[in-house]
């Protein structure tokens, strides 16, 4: 056994007048490399008031963003040696930029908000072939590196330009799924997609800051599908 | 239950995975108001988690391909207590149901020309089991799973279903007539409690390997609606059947595929022996997962297994070389890098049998609806109560379940749920009255947990339930052993009966749910037991080193976990395909 020091944003609306962070020390099993999950759910066992969200504990389901040492990063597969370093110190608090529900769990509304404005489904009025529609594998790999998106919100969240503009810059995360839609060589709606996006603020408002890229937790990268997007408005355009 | 809110609904779906939201699209399509109580937001559910793909006879990889085989392959798979009604519907539907999904946007990988690819996974057969190994796993990459959910909740956003995120269902209320007419549920964000009224109610909550130590499953798959059918007194169908999966990751119980096998992967022991060519020469890893899991077991226990404490296998990758581990298995490369600090592209991964999936659960029929016993020993449709998914035995996997097969019974079923609730009302079919007794009911063990002033927390009786079932329900299983693991159960049961929630507060308040969630982890864990120590045979997943062989002049058949006599009966198999003739019990060999 080891221990962490752990301090824990918290904040219960209903007990709280403002926030603060609670310091707590976690024994750890020495001999392996325990994920900061796992020493959540350690502190929850000692406190069973520390809320936050998880589910699939395995980086899949994107539930457990969170902000980890001052990064944003999912809790589950984040291990807590790379953390916390050699001080062996963690510091949890929610995602930046959203109203706060409780403790580590944010309100994911305008974050939702985004992405369905982007109407993120395939389009195609065709009737469909009695079997699937066609795709080769050249097309399908376009959607390579966008279709994986879990919805985990660290993009967004860590964006200056989305908490400047939150409700009216679709964000990184959104505009990925946008962008696998465009990409996707089944879906009619191109030039319906692109003219809902052609304003100032829904995809111009990216700096190309990168904080998205740097944070998300499948390593992919929504900067460069803004860029396609971008020049995809530019050529429309003229 | 004055001053509680009421809602509406012509159908109310619990839980946002696979199965709840195809049937939840199927209803919304209708323009019927349907909504989706999911515990969490829909993409979290546990569906995101499955990787390998989905099995299907669309004859991409081999044009010759024939649901009859298919059929004929997860019949031999149940070890014969899957119902062949069921089965060849699921198989008959299965090319259908997937062309749906890729039209929706599902983002399959694919072949040359275009059309889905498939690979092998285990149990797959050519010509009812003559033709060697099928190639009849629809994939997209290594996260199949997530693709279906994501492709699922926007097909659900396109069609505008009302999705009641972070709701967590209470329980049923069911009327004096013994029909549902809703549920209970908490609003977790605020900790309001509302009634949900609805003229279907369809309980898609998913599986329960969260009774286990050691599970491949998400940290929400806590059996909550087999638990509240329980609760409300209705039988429960094959609850000793658990499949544990060869391949979890060993210290961190996360899966890797059975894609990795049927990409040519296979395990070896610590001397280097490529030991499932003993145990099933001619299918090798590609046996049965029931097969595979006993046989690493035994070369465990033999001495032959990995490691410093020699308790464990290892998954060898290496030798498909980098293009087709990041082509084929880029997820599988994530994931043993992060959990077993492995690469496999030049090491094996450390690997152990995981609780993975509860092939038994809510009787239903092929319709979805939910099925009690009545007083002639008949099968009676539940009014109002509907099932799917992994929550319900309806049942295609009967002793066992084949990889590939869950995707498909969660879509295949979660649509016929639909389409009949579909039919239902436009017959009129109408919400069931409930009186305020009915609905008081069944809030009993939320106020309990409101009302506590001392006992245990939630965690450490967690861990302990945990520990019985992993300890006496496990690969194998011996009469005494597992009556040792009901005592302690009993012991354990007042405990949690008697939990103590510190917490009271209305906001988010995960160690209520947790608690709520605990006692349906008892539920389902008290009837696994009693079920397993009921059937005295072998049959798929279910091993008894005291009855070694299978027993068909006995237990060819259900068993039925009745909650409150606490006992189990039995219930047929239905032998009746409707298009094919019955595949006859034989000795189940790969």
């Amino acid at each position: 056994m080891s221990q962490v020091l752990v301090s824990i944003y918290r904040y219960n609306p209903e007990l709280d007048s403002k926030p603060r962070m609670q310091s707590l020390e976690v024994d750890v099993p020495g001999d392996r490399d325990l994920m900061v999950l796992d020493v959540l759910e350690l502190a929850k066992a000692k406190d069973p008031s520390i809320t936050y969200r998880r589910s699939c504990r395995e980086g899949v389901c994107g539930s457990d963003g969170m902000n980890i040492n001052g990064v944003n990063g999912l809790a589950c597969i984040t291990p807590l040696s790379k953390a916390a370093g050699p001080a062996r110190k963690l510091v949890l608090r929610p995602l930046p930029g959203l109203p706060v529900v409780r403790d580590l769990v944010v309100d994911l509304s305008q974050f939702y908000e985004q992405f369905e404005k982007i109407k993120p489904w395939l389009i195609n009025d065709e009737p469909p072939p009695a079997i699937e529609r066609l795709q080769s594998p050249e097309e399908r790999a376009k959607l390579d590196g966008l279709y994986e998106c879990i919805l985990c919100a660290c993009c967004t969240t860590s964006c200056p330009s989305f908490w400047w503009n939150p409700d009216k810059f679709v964000g990184p995360a959104g505009l990925l799924q946008s962008y696998r839609f465009l990409a996707d060589s089944r879906d009619a709606a191109t030039t319906e997609r692109l003219a809902e996006l052609d304003d100032p603020f829904s995809v111009f408002r990216c700096r190309g800051i990168m904080n998205c890229v740097s944070v998300c937790p499948k390593g992919l990268n929504p900067t460069r599908a803004i860029g396609k997007i971008r020049n995809m408005l530019v050529e429309q355009g003229t | 239950m004055s001053g509680f809110r009421q809602i509406s609904f012509d159908a109310i779906i619990v839980g946002g995975g696979g199965a709840g939201m195809r049937a939840a699209l199927q209803l919304s399509q209708s323009g019927f108001r349907t909504a989706v109580l999911s515990k969490v937001f829909p993409t979290r559910s546990h569906t995101v988690s499955a990787q390998g793909g989905i099995t299907c006879a669309i004859a991409s990889a081999d044009p010759e391909d024939d649901w009859r085989w298919h059929m004929y392959d997860t019949v031999k798979g149940s070890d014969y207590i899957g119902d062949q009604d069921a089965i060849e519907y699921m198989c008959m539907e299965g090319p259908q149901t997937v062309y749906e999904l890729e039209h929706m946007g599902l983002p399959f990988s694919r072949t040359a020309n275009g059309r889905i690819y498939q690979r092998p996974f285990g149990g797959q057969s050519k010509n009812f089991g003559k033709g060697g190994q099928a190639a009849r796993t629809c994939a997209a990459a290594d996260r199949t799973g997530h693709a279906l959910l994501h492709a699922l909740y926007q097909g659900n956003l396109k069609n505008d279903t009302v999705f009641l995120n972070e709701w967590y269902v209470i329980d049923l209320v069911v009327n004096q007539d013994g029909a549902v007419s809703g549920v209970t549920a908490i609003s977790i964000g605020d900790g309001e409690v509302c009634f949900v009224a609805a003229a279907a109610t369809v309980l898609a909550t998913g599986g329960a390997g969260r009774i286990y130590a050691s599970t491949t499953n998400a940290l929400i798959n806590t059996g909550d609606g087999v638990a509240m059918c329980l609760r409300a007194g209705f039988p429960v169908q094959d609850m000793e059947m658990w499949q544990f999966h060869p391949t979890g990751i060993h210290g961190a119980g996360t899966l890797v595929t059975e894609g990795c096998r049927g990409e040519g992967g296979y395990l070896i022991n610590k001397d280097g022996e490529r030991f499932m060519e003993r145990y099933a020469p001619n299918a090798k890893d590609l046996a049965g997962r029931d097969v595979v899991a006993r046989a690493m077991v035994l070369e465990v226990l033999e001495g032959r297994g990995c490691g410093e404490r020699g308790d464990h296998v290892m998954l060898k990758l290496d030798h498909l070389g980098a293009d087709v581990l990041n082509s084929k298995l880029p997820g599988i490369l994530e994931l043993s890098r992060a959990f077993a600090h492995v690469d496999p592209i030049r090491e094996p991964i450390p690997v152990v049998p995981t609780c993975h999936y509860m092939m038994g659960g809510i009787p239903t029929n092929i319709h979805g609806q939910a099925l009690t016993r009545n007083a002639d020993g008949g099968d009676e449709a539940i009014p109002g109560l509907f099932a799917a998914g992994e929550a319900a035995c309806v049942s295609v996997h009967g002793a066992n379940r084949l990889g590939g097969n869950s995707l498909l019974d969660l879509v295949v079923f979660g649509r016929a749920a639909g389409k009949h609730i579909d039919e239902l009302l436009r017959q009129g079919m109408q919400a069931r009255q409930a009186a305020p007794e009915d609905m008081d009911r069944a809030l009993d063990r939320l106020r309990r947990l409101d009302a506590s002033s001392e006992g245990e927390n939630t965690a450490a009786l967690r861990g302990e339930l945990q520990a019985v079932m992993q300890l006496h329900f496990g690969v194998f299983r011996t009469g005494e052993f597992m009556r040792e693991g009901i005592a302690k159960l009993e012991a354990l049961k007042p405990r949690i009966e008697n939990s103590h929630l510190a917490d009271k507060s209305a906001a988010f308040n995960t160690a209520r749910i947790e608690a709520l969630e605990l006692e349906n982890l008892f539920a389902v864990a008290e009837a696994t037991a009693i079920a397993a120590e009921g059937r005295d045979e072998s049959r798929g997943a279910h091993a008894r080193d005291d009855f070694r062989e299978r027993d068909d002049d006995n237990w060819l058949c259900h068993s039925l976990y009745f909650p409150e006599q606490r006992k189990i009966g039995k219930r047929e198999v239905n032998f009746r395909p409707n298009v094919v003739d019955t595949f006859q019990p034989k000795a189940r060999t790969y």
